[in-house]
């Protein structure tokens, strides 16, 4: 509530500023503006700064030596220091860092290729097509947008498991070309929705079929969304942690979560902090990179779309 | 026909909408797919079939996944609470034994309860009020928020990360950077990670950070309120709360649904931050075992799957019975544009 009180007490001085007899004149209604604009400034200031000190400190705490943790917890370390970089590059339990990187890139664009591919596939027959069974399938699709993943982790790990995929991709991957991300599925049929029907219908008299309609049509109009969906699944699967904590067994299959969680348990014996900060931090700098070049997409997926980060 | 959204509206917003849009539209196709006259145009049964036949081929990998990994599994799921079952046995049928043990001879399942609805009914409306206030203040201005917008939409990207667990577990540790600077302002906390009294609202205060894409939606919504609204309310002698309440509470009220719907069962689903901070125990005290961490130890480290599919079935069934509420009660408080509700 503080930010609604602020507007209140805005408003307020605007108004005992009105009071006096003489009428405002040009130049001091500009000056009220300017000290309004100073005062929304500072307050948003003060929020980013609190909000993003968290990440501020993560990035300052890389360069301190282990010793300095529990001693300096200012934000600056006192004596900087380039080890920790050094050593995360090792890597842990015997698998060099590279691999946890590759790994979760793999994962990471396979399933973008999947998710963008199949919900596309099946947001076009829920928003483009007039089929029996569309009204029942539709409800269904909302129906999974709201169900609890974990509600279904126990039958599909015993499914996994029968099928010998623990400790493969298959059970990460499989399920991202099955459109089982119904918000992906869900994102693309409200933009496909908006798309006006005059190409198509004109395409059909040419003689064109669905899929034709599809690939030439829809696709190239639904690009926006398309990128949308792309650099979502891009990035809830690089920091998706359940999936790999169930099915990967083995280090060398390890993507950067699972990793980073190797770092963690091993400095609560209390050992190696500067380590894990560093490695947290290089794990989320392609995340961050993506997010600076992409933020306007991001942003406005979610604000025309509703699509919950 | 439906109300037209103005365009770029948060058109999503309204999950139920949708449902509801899609009736005329599935009766007008059972109309058409159903012979009404023999007079019918020569084609069109063979023209509604193949529409039939490319719809299913262009969901089928939908549906795969739907019955594959969804709808089946569910009912498997449900078979499997009724039995005691470890995966290396064949699952043996034990009636409602498991579903008593968890209420009437679990308390760990019981504490685990309590603090997951602590922390969504607790943290939800908190962070939902941060967003709308930023989301105001950004909206104060017309121009130049583009960037604070950004910024505060990051951590919601990647709140649920391990790495950003990492980092709160050491910024809340005892004598870490918070409990420092708060003690500058003479307050002693005495550590938030191993002190059960501090565990939960720290792990609530980690959800408020990630308010972020809940205010992008919220922002988006006040975009949409007509200006020419406040001018009237300001005409008729509204106070800047009599605005909040009368006019951007009701215009909004589509959003905050959408919000509060998506927000309440989003925070149900808290998993990895609680897990890194805890280690994987749930501690201290049990006070981060959350109804998915206790799902995840007993169905994964003890091998209880039958135990644990009963926990997901009450998890399921709680999830289900908010969002009955919510949509029941949405026509006394959900004001849609276009009604003359």
């Amino acid at each position: 509530m503080t930010s609604a009180s602020f507007t209140d007490g805005t408003m307020e001085t605007i108004e005992q500023e009105m009071m006096p007899a003489v009428p405002a004149t040009p130049r001091r209604r500009v000056k009220r503006k300017t000290w309004q604009t100073v005062i929304w400034l500072v307050a948003l200031l003060i929020i980013t700064a609190v909000v993003l000190y968290p990440l501020i400190w993560l990035f300052f705490a890389t360069f301190k030596p282990n010793s300095e943790f529990g001693q300096n917890t200012g934000l600056l370390p006192e004596n900087p220091f380039f080890g920790n970089y050094a050593k995360v590059m090792e890597g842990i339990a015997g698998v060099p860092m590279w691999r946890f990187f590759l790994n979760s890139f793999i994962l990471s664009v396979a399933a973008v290729i999947g998710t963008v591919l199949s919900s596309a596939l099946a947001a076009y027959a829920f928003a483009r097509v007039q089929f029996k069974g569309l009204g029942i399938f539709f409800a269904a699709m909302i129906g999974t947008l709201l169900l609890p993943f974990h509600v279904v982790i126990i039958p599909q790990y015993i499914i996994f498991n029968q099928l010998g995929w623990v400790d493969t991709y298959i059970p990460l991957i499989l399920p991202k070309f099955l459109a089982t991300g119904a918000f992906f599925v869900f994102l693309m049929v409200q933009f496909m929705r908006q798309m006006p029907r005059d190409m198509d219908e004109a395409a059909r008299i040419d003689g064109a079929g669905h899929f034709r309609i599809f690939w030439s049509i829809i696709l190239p109009l639904i690009k926006p969304a398309l990128i949308t969906c792309a650099i979502f699944a891009f990035i809830w699967e690089w920091n998706d942690f359940l999936g790999p904590l169930l099915y990967l067994t083995s280090p060398e299959n390890y993507p950067l979560p699972i990793a980073l969680r190797l770092y963690n348990d091993a400095s609560s014996g209390g050992a190696d902090y500067g380590a894990t900060v560093t490695a947290s931090f290089i794990a989320l700098v392609p995340i961050l990179l993506f997010f600076i070049v992409f933020q306007r997409f991001l942003v406005d997926g979610v604000a025309t779309q509703g699509l919950k980060g | 026909m439906n109300p037209i959204h103005p365009k770029g509206a948060v058109v999503s917003t309204t999950a139920t909408r949708v449902i509801v849009t899609d009736r005329p539209a599935k009766r007008r196709l059972l109309r058409s797919g159903r012979p009404e006259n023999t007079f019918q145009r020569p084609g069109q049964r063979a023209r509604s079939r193949r529409e039939t036949a490319a719809g299913y081929a262009f969901l089928s990998p939908w549906l795969i996944g739907f019955f594959g990994l969804t709808a089946i599994p569910m009912v498997y799921s449900l078979y499997l609470s009724f039995t005691k079952y470890n995966i290396f046995q064949p699952p043996k049928w034990t009636g409602l034994d498991n579903y008593i043990r968890l209420f009437t001879n679990d308390p760990v399942f019981v504490q685990s309860a309590e603090i997951t609805l602590i922390y969504v009914f607790i943290g939800t409306p908190i962070t939902m009020a941060a967003a709308l206030a930023v989301a105001m203040l950004l909206n104060f201005r017309d121009s130049g928020a583009g960037f604070f917008r950004s910024a505060f939409y990051a951590p919601s990207l990647i709140g649920g990360s391990v790495s950003v667990a990492i980092v709160w577990r050491a910024m809340f540790s005892t004598d870490g950077p918070v409990d420092n600077g708060l003690s500058f302002f003479g307050i002693d906390i005495g550590g938030w990670i191993g002190n059960p009294a501090m565990i939960l609202p720290m792990m609530i205060l980690l959800h408020v950070w990630q308010f972020g894409s809940t205010m992008v939606i919220f922002l988006a919504g006040l975009k949409q309120i007509p200006k020419e609204l406040y001018e009237a309310a300001e005409m008729d002698g509204a106070g800047a709360w009599r605005r909040f309440t009368a006019v951007t509470i009701p215009m909004l009220s589509p959003v905050i649904f959408f919000n509060l719907l998506l927000g309440l069962i989003g925070a149900f689903q808290v998993f990895t931050s609680a897990y890194i901070i805890s280690n994987g125990t749930g501690g201290p005290a049990g006070m981060t075992n959350f109804i998915t961490v206790y799902l995840y130890k007993r169905g994964f480290s003890d091998g209880q799957m039958g135990y644990a599919s009963a926990i997901a079935w009450v998890l399921l069934v709680v999830v289900a019975i908010i969002a009955f509420i919510l949509f029941r009660t949405q026509r006394s408080w959900v004001h849609y544009a276009g009604d003359d509700r």
